[in-house]
């Protein structure tokens, strides 16, 4: 900073020169004396000030002043001017001044009121200064003939550079600091009143183009940071500057060839200054030494001592380790502690033909391969290989593989790392785990073949029920008409219209009559086909035409839930005989194996959902006061008075006579759809809408034998035959599956099951496939229903 | 009595964190992994993760608890407390500049011994020789390091002795059995005391540097530093086992760590290869003469001849052959070659080898020694050539080892195409893909078949396409034929005991009657597809019917749904099994039948391009015909 101020107070020297006066009073004579003042001393000292003083005996005050006032020279002017203190003195001074003096005021004052104008002043008179900016302008015009004398005086920065001329540039009080903090801000710092240093506009880079064309200073003018003014270099600063840059010393005057003045001579004299002779002992051999040297000879020859190679050398073999026979025997083992349990390492995997420098073509990947090897890039593992196999032509172009190192580190971090554990590696095949079970081929008869299509309905078939005798079929569907078809031929003998959609249909088992129960919306229709035997089927007609008499009264939950009538003229016309009428829609009908009971399901019916019919008493039973869970279906033991009640997740058996709960099976499942009974007894099949099927042997335990999972979607409903070892199932993948299932009178033995034949014949509509299976009750044949409107029968 | 609390016995007990284990034995997490590495001491897997983590469900690294009890007793885990005492002196020392001091305690720098761990880690030498094949790895990999910040300079070095010492056993002791070249380097596998113990020499060079993320070389070396001590001990009684001093002595101007080695690498490699070609000094001056396997044959022919002897006869007298498979061969190694481990070959199986003296020292004789027998080059030609030898390519020599025969020179001549170089170390009765090569080298007549095939395909494409077909059909019958001779050859040798020479030399016409004979005894034997053909061969003029086919396609289909039944009756809980084992399967079978099927193209598309090649040419010889011709007439 220092630095800066000295240079930009020469920089200022010639401002004055220029403008006359550095000095406001700015008086011709005065700045004579000054000069003179200043010539005399040549390159000034302080000393000189007196001097200068003395001579200056009028203007000393004003100087003093000057020095005062410091950088604030400007503004203090226009107070001054404005007070009229200045102004008076002046005037007792220089009586010629005060002339000039008023004009400065005026000019003074616009100052004031707008730094624009002066620094219009400023930029008129680009090396304006900064104590006279304005005054300079006026000054211009007066002291003309002055302008000749100035320059010729180099004296002037002599006397700038005296103490008070170095004050009298300080006119910034904000002192030595970064000037860029002041960046932002309008004014450039503060002079002594505290007043704000207006930053001088900034012309734009036109302006300073202009300059740069038209002023033929411009090159050797310099922005003053402190003030913001712009100074112009005087030729001695700029050879100044010129000599520091070339790194030469910066006084003009020095000289560097100065001759050499030798202070000390550098001459070797002959004769020493003192010439005292050597001591005897610097001649002679020292004794001591030699005891000493003939001790270490003695010592290094007898092994003592070592010479310092010796001793490296000693020391190298040390340090390496040394081998012995660690192992007397190769199998031999001597009892040592050892880590708990020891599990040795694996050892990588040896390298396949793949990796081989050059591989059969068929290892070298294809571009489809490269591609998913570079794709996996963020997941080795999954990667087939861990290398890219490569050909080369020749064993020299072989290159080092460049993950080799990191491979053989991650091996050690294995070794370390990774945790052991002894596990026996499975090394079965696959085939292994399946079941031995006898071929189907040795379990015929079964259904094999798809061999009738019974097409009539128009919507999907929901049920299907056989004769007993097995010549004829019923089948109910969601066009709400119910079809009796002849087996045999595949014709529809009969089609009876309901009311509502057909949701199921039950051929009576007892072959002595030939009912139909059929479920439609919330009646149960039961239905005389008149088909088959003449005298049967006008039995049936005697015996549903007479009502018994009510000799029981209902009470009141019976007579809302049911109502029993006889059917209408029309409706009788069709077939139907006997409606029961319900109070909510029923989903399924079951018969007693003998016939006379039937029983009904309406999942909507909360605790009164399953219905117990009698049918020659023409009466209803409600069995269960208590809701247990959603009923899915309901079924009757073939031989013992049991019922079979399955809900959403459980079946519960109950024994009719004695009125109570038996057993509850758990099914473990998420939706019960159907189940069936073996004819026997002992085994039910329950199909389930989580794709299951399982098989309860009612003997062994109430959670299931075995749990089938021979279907890929739900599976709708189960049936098992009446008479050969076959069960089917039907399910919404549109197959029918025919399954062995033995169940023998040995009770040790349990059931065999053997899936026989998948039969997938049926389309499939809105996710829906086989709706309903059922076996005719003589033959290895299946009935099927689906969604697609047909009834297929496979042989 | 107390209520036992919760993981106080079982398996929480038996496991203990890394960090729990930290601060049982007082280390910092460095110096229990070097005390783990050296030690042995591995993590383990519990079998309940959650109960040994006392509940805790998140992965830790658990170590049983007895294994760190075992550290804590260890001796070692005093010197590397002194090493940090040591550190922390030296370094107060050197801070005040108490130079004396510090050197009296730069003499007295704490010493590890890791003896008793190489023998508690392996109690007897087999078991140090069962895990040699990490240990030979490393070390080959670290005998090529230059000086690295964490690498002390005697540990390369002593990896290089240590190296050197032991391809100089398996020279010596001719165990080598096979060999590989691979992409990432060379596999051996030599056979030790009845152990395979199988390494890979990285092709140079193969230190790159490295980020710390990928190799953290602190870690090797530590490894490294016990693995030096293993190898030191395993080779000493491996040379003692054959009488061979230890350590053993080189000339003086091999293996010196001088300057220039240790500034240049391929001199350091000259001079490593130079050491290998060159005998030990034996310590009894006895000319070894294979005594043992020969007693060993012996052994075997008194115990009479079930399947298994015979297989082990089998495999020692081609053991034999191999052990002298280059004896009385000379061969010289061009210089372009990678010599290193053609020498480590050649010289363990009896052959002599030699190189080009002007360039690398330790060769024997010189190229125009006119005792050469073959001469390996590995450049598609060469000036000057020798008749009196042969001039083959690199891979000849591995080929040959891995057959364990000398292999017709003649695919490996100078600038011939390379058969494919196959891993000796598949199994030869995987179920998985085997391509035709090595199908060839298990069975020399299908090679034959091949060639024969090419020939007389490229006679017949030029007389008429028909016939193709007919001839392909002979020689399916005929190879199909000879399978089956063999087969039921071999069925006698296993079946008659006696019967082992005369069937082999058996005619085939006899063969025939024999089997007309024994037709119903035989024919279930055959598999079906020669039946078939047998049939079809028998009356080729009868069509067979459509129908007969479809119905066949049908009986499959219902096999296979019949057979996806039967599956789904799976037990529950093998299911998850069984579909994993199908899944492999799967995979499996389609990587195979991908590789056939690249294999099958790739073959057609060479025909092809051999076919248009030899037609061009072909057009080519009758266009200059008739030009010749065309002059004549002139």
């Amino acid at each position: 900073m220092t630095k800066k101020q000295t240079i930009k107070r020469k920089v200022k020297e010639p401002e004055p020169t220029n403008e006359e006066s550095v000095s406001e009073q700015s008086d011709n004579e005065e700045n004579e004396d000054l000069l003179q003042a200043v010539k005399d001393p040549g390159e000034d000292t302080t000393d000189d000030e007196g001097i200068d003083q003395e001579y200056q005996s009028d203007s000393s005050e004003d100087l003093e002043f000057e020095s005062d006032e410091e950088g604030n020279y400007l503004g203090r002017r226009g107070n001054k001017a404005e007070e009229g203190k200045d102004a008076d003195d002046d005037e007792g001074e220089d009586e010629d001044e005060d002339e000039d003096e008023e004009d400065d005021e005026e000019d003074d004052d616009s100052d004031d009121d707008s730094e624009d104008s002066d620094a219009n002043d400023a930029s008129a008179t680009p090396k304006d200064d900064q104590p006279s900016s304005s005054k300079a302008a006026d000054a211009q015009t007066k002291a003309e003939p002055i302008i000749e004398i100035i320059p010729r005086d180099p004296s002037k920065p002599e006397y700038e550079e005296s103490d008070t001329s170095d004050e009298e540039d300080i006119r910034n009080t904000v002192g030595n600091i970064p000037m860029h903090w002041y960046d932002e801000y309008k004014h450039i710092g503060y002079d002594w009143d505290a007043k704000k240093i207006v930053k001088p506009p900034k012309g734009d880079q036109i302006d300073d183009f202009l300059r740069k064309i038209e002023d033929p200073n411009f090159w050797r003018t310099v922005k003053d940071p402190l003030t913001g003014q712009e100074v112009l270099l005087t030729d001695e600063d700029i050879a100044l500057i010129k000599r520091i840059n070339s790194s030469r010393i910066p006084n003009p005057e020095h000289n560097e060839y100065a001759p050499w003045i030798e202070w000390f001579t550098s001459e070797v004299e002959k004769m020493p200054i003192k010439n005292v002779p050597d001591h005897k002992r610097s001649f002679l051999p020292s004794v001591s030494e030699k005891k000493k040297v003939s001790r270490m000879v003695h010592a290094l020859k007898m092994g003592w001592m070592k010479t310092t190679e010796e001793v490296e050398r000693e020391k190298q073999q040390k340090r390496g380790p040394k081998f012995y026979m660690l192992w007397e025997t190769d199998t031999g083992r001597e009892h040592m502690r050892r880590i708990h349990d020891p599990v040795s390492a694996p050892k990588r995997d040896l390298p396949g033909h793949a990796e081989s420098y050059n591989p059969p073509p068929e290892y070298l990947f294809d571009e489809k391969e490269t591609k998913e090897w570079l794709k996996l890039k963020d997941e080795p593992h999954k990667r087939k290989l861990h290398f890219m196999p490569q050909k080369f032509k020749s064993l020299r172009a072989v290159p080092a593989y460049s993950r080799y190192l990191r491979e053989r580190f991650l091996r050690c971090l294995d070794l370390y790392l990774c945790p052991r554990a002894k596990r026996v590696k499975l090394n079965i095949d696959a085939e292994y785990l399946i079941p031995k079970l006898p071929s189907p081929r040795d379990l015929q008869p079964f259904p094999t073949v798809e061999s009738l299509v019974y097409r009539g309905h128009t919507d999907l078939v929901r049920s299907v029920s056989v004769e007993p005798k097995g010549e004829y079929l019923v089948s109910g569907s969601d066009d709400k008409t119910v079809k009796i078809w002849e087996i045999a031929t595949g014709r529809c003998i009969r089609t009876i219209e309901t009311n509502d959609v057909v949701r199921c249909v039950a051929w009576c088992p007892n072959a002595k009559l030939s009912i139909i129960a059929v479920a439609t919306g919330s009646r149960l229709l039961l239905i005389n086909p008149k088909v088959g035997d003449k005298l049967i089927i006008k039995k049936t007609d005697d015996l549903l035409a007479e009502s018994p008499s009510q000799d029981i009264i209902e009470n009141e939950r019976i007579k809302t839930a049911v109502q029993w009538s006889n059917a209408d003229p029309d409706e009788q016309e069709k077939g139907v005989r006997v409606v029961i009428t319900h109070f909510k829609p029923i989903r399924q009908v079951t018969w007693h194996g003998r016939g006379d009971y039937l029983a009904t399901v309406m999942p909507e019916g909360a605790n009164r959902s399953a219905l117990i019919h009698q049918l020659s008493k023409r009466r209803s039973q409600i069995p269960f006061s208590k809701s247990k869970g959603l009923i899915q279906c309901v079924l009757f033991h073939p031989v013992k008075p049991c019922f079979f009640v399955a809900t959403q997740h459980n079946i519960r058996i109950y024994d009719l006579v004695k009125q109570e709960l038996i057993k509850k099976l758990l099914t473990n499942s998420k939706w019960i759809s159907g189940m069936s009974i073996h004819p026997k007894g002992d085994n039910l099949l329950v199909s389930t809408y989580d794709k299951k099927m399982l098989w309860f042997d009612l003997d062994l335990s109430t959670k299931p034998y075995q749990t089938m999972r021979l279907h890929r979607n739900a599976v709708r409903s189960v049936a098992f035959h009446l008479r050969y070892p076959l069960f089917a199932s039907g399910s919404d993948d549109q197959a029918v599956i025919v399954s062995h299932g033995m169940v023998y009178n040995d009770l040790l033995q349990n059931p065999l099951i053997v899936p026989l034949k998948k039969l997938q014949t049926h389309e499939k509509r809105d996710e829906f496939g086989v709706l309903d299976v059922n076996w005719h009750p003589v033959q290895p044949w299946v009935f099927s229903t689906g969604a697609d409107c047909t009834i297929r029968l496979y042989t | 009595m107390r209520r036992p609390k919760k993981y106080e016995a079982g398996e929480a007990t038996q496991y203990i964190s890394r960090r729990a284990a930290l601060r049982k034995l007082q280390l910092s997490l460095n110096d229990f992994r070097r005390l783990c590495i050296l030690k042995g001491v591995y993590p383990r897997e519990p079998k309940h993760r959650r109960r040994a983590q006392k509940g805790s469900s998140e992965i830790k690294i658990l170590y049983h608890t007895k294994d760190i009890r075992f550290l804590l007793h260890e001796p070692i885990v005093w010197t590397l407390r002194d090493y940090k005492i040591f550190a922390k002196k030296s370094g107060r020392d050197r801070a005040i500049k108490d130079f004396r001091n510090l050197k009296r305690r730069l003499a007295l720098f704490p010493e590890i011994k890791l003896d008793h761990i190489v023998k508690e880690r392996y109690p007897t030498f087999i078991d140090a020789l069962k895990d040699l094949d990490d240990c030979l790895t490393l070390l080959f990999l670290f005998s090529t390091f230059p000086s690295l910040h964490l690498i002390p300079r005697e540990q390369s070095n002593l990896c290089r002795r240590l190296t050197i010492e032991f391809l100089h056993y398996v020279i010596a002791s001719k165990s080598l059995r096979k060999v590989f070249i691979s992409i990432k380097g060379y596999y051996f596998q030599a056979e030790i005391k009845g152990q395979k113990v199988t390494w890979i020499v990285p092709h140079y060079y193969p230190f790159k540097p490295q980020s710390r993320q990928e190799v953290d070389f602190k870690v090797m070396s530590i490894f490294v530093e016990f693995y030096t001590i293993m190898l030191g001990f395993t080779n000493f009684r491996l040379y003692h086992g054959l009488n061979l001093a230890y350590p053993p002595q080189f000339p003086s101007t091999m293996l010196q760590d001088n300057a220039d080695t240790l500034k240049d690498e391929t001199s350091f490699v000259s001079e490593r290869i130079c050491a290998l070609n060159f005998d030990l000094l034996r310590t009894d001056k006895v000319q070894e003469d294979e005594e043992e396997p020969d007693i060993d044959m012996e052994l075997l022919e008194q115990d009479g001849d079930s399947k298994r002897i015979i297989k082990m006869k089998q495999e020692a007298q081609e053991v034999a052959r191999l052990r002298t498979l280059f004896k009385g061969l000379k061969f010289f190694i061009n210089r372009e070659v990678p010599r290193e481990p053609l020498v480590i070959i050649i010289r363990s199986f009896g052959g002599k080898v030699s190189w080009d003296s002007s360039v690398f020292s330790g060769s024997t004789y010189d190229e125009s020694d006119e005792s050469i027998t073959h001469q390996i080059v590995d450049r598609p030609s060469l000036s000057t050539q020798y008749i009196s030898r042969d001039y083959i390519q690199p891979q000849w020599v591995f080929d040959c080892v891995n057959q364990r025969q000398l292999l017709p020179t003649n695919k490996y001549f100078l600038g011939e195409q390379l058969p494919p170089h196959l891993s000796p170390f598949v199994d030869a009765k995987r179920d998985t893909y085997i391509p035709p090569e090595e199908k060839a080298l298990h069975d020399p007549s299908l090679i034959e078949t091949h060639a024969q095939s090419e020939d007389e395909s490229d006679e017949e494409e030029t007389v008429a396409n028909e016939e193709d077909d007919t001839v392909e059909q002979e020689l399916l019958d005929a190879q199909l034929q000879r399978a089956y001779q063999q087969e039921t050859a071999e069925y006698k040798k296993y079946g008659g005991p006696d019967g082992v020479n005369e069937d082999e030399e058996d005619s085939d016409g006899e063969d025939f009657n024999d089997e007309d004979q024994e037709s119903s005894d035989e024919e279930e034997e055959l598999d079906e597809q020669t039946k078939r053909l047998q049939e079809e061969r028998k009356k080729m003029s009868v069509q067979s019917g459509k129908v007969h086919k479809v119905n066949k396609r049908q009986l499959h289909k219902a096999e296979v749904d019949e057979h996806r039944l039967q599956a789904r009756m799976v037990k529950p809980r093998h299911r998850n099994l069984f579909r994993k084992l199908i899944r492999e399967k799967q995979t499996k079978e389609k990587e195979e039948w991908l590789l056939r099927k690249k294999r099958r193209n790739i073959d057609s598309d060479t025909k092809e391009a051999k076919k248009l090649a030899k037609r061009e040419a072909r057009k080519a010889a009758a266009a200059a015909a008739a030009a010749a011709s065309q002059l004549g007439g002139k």
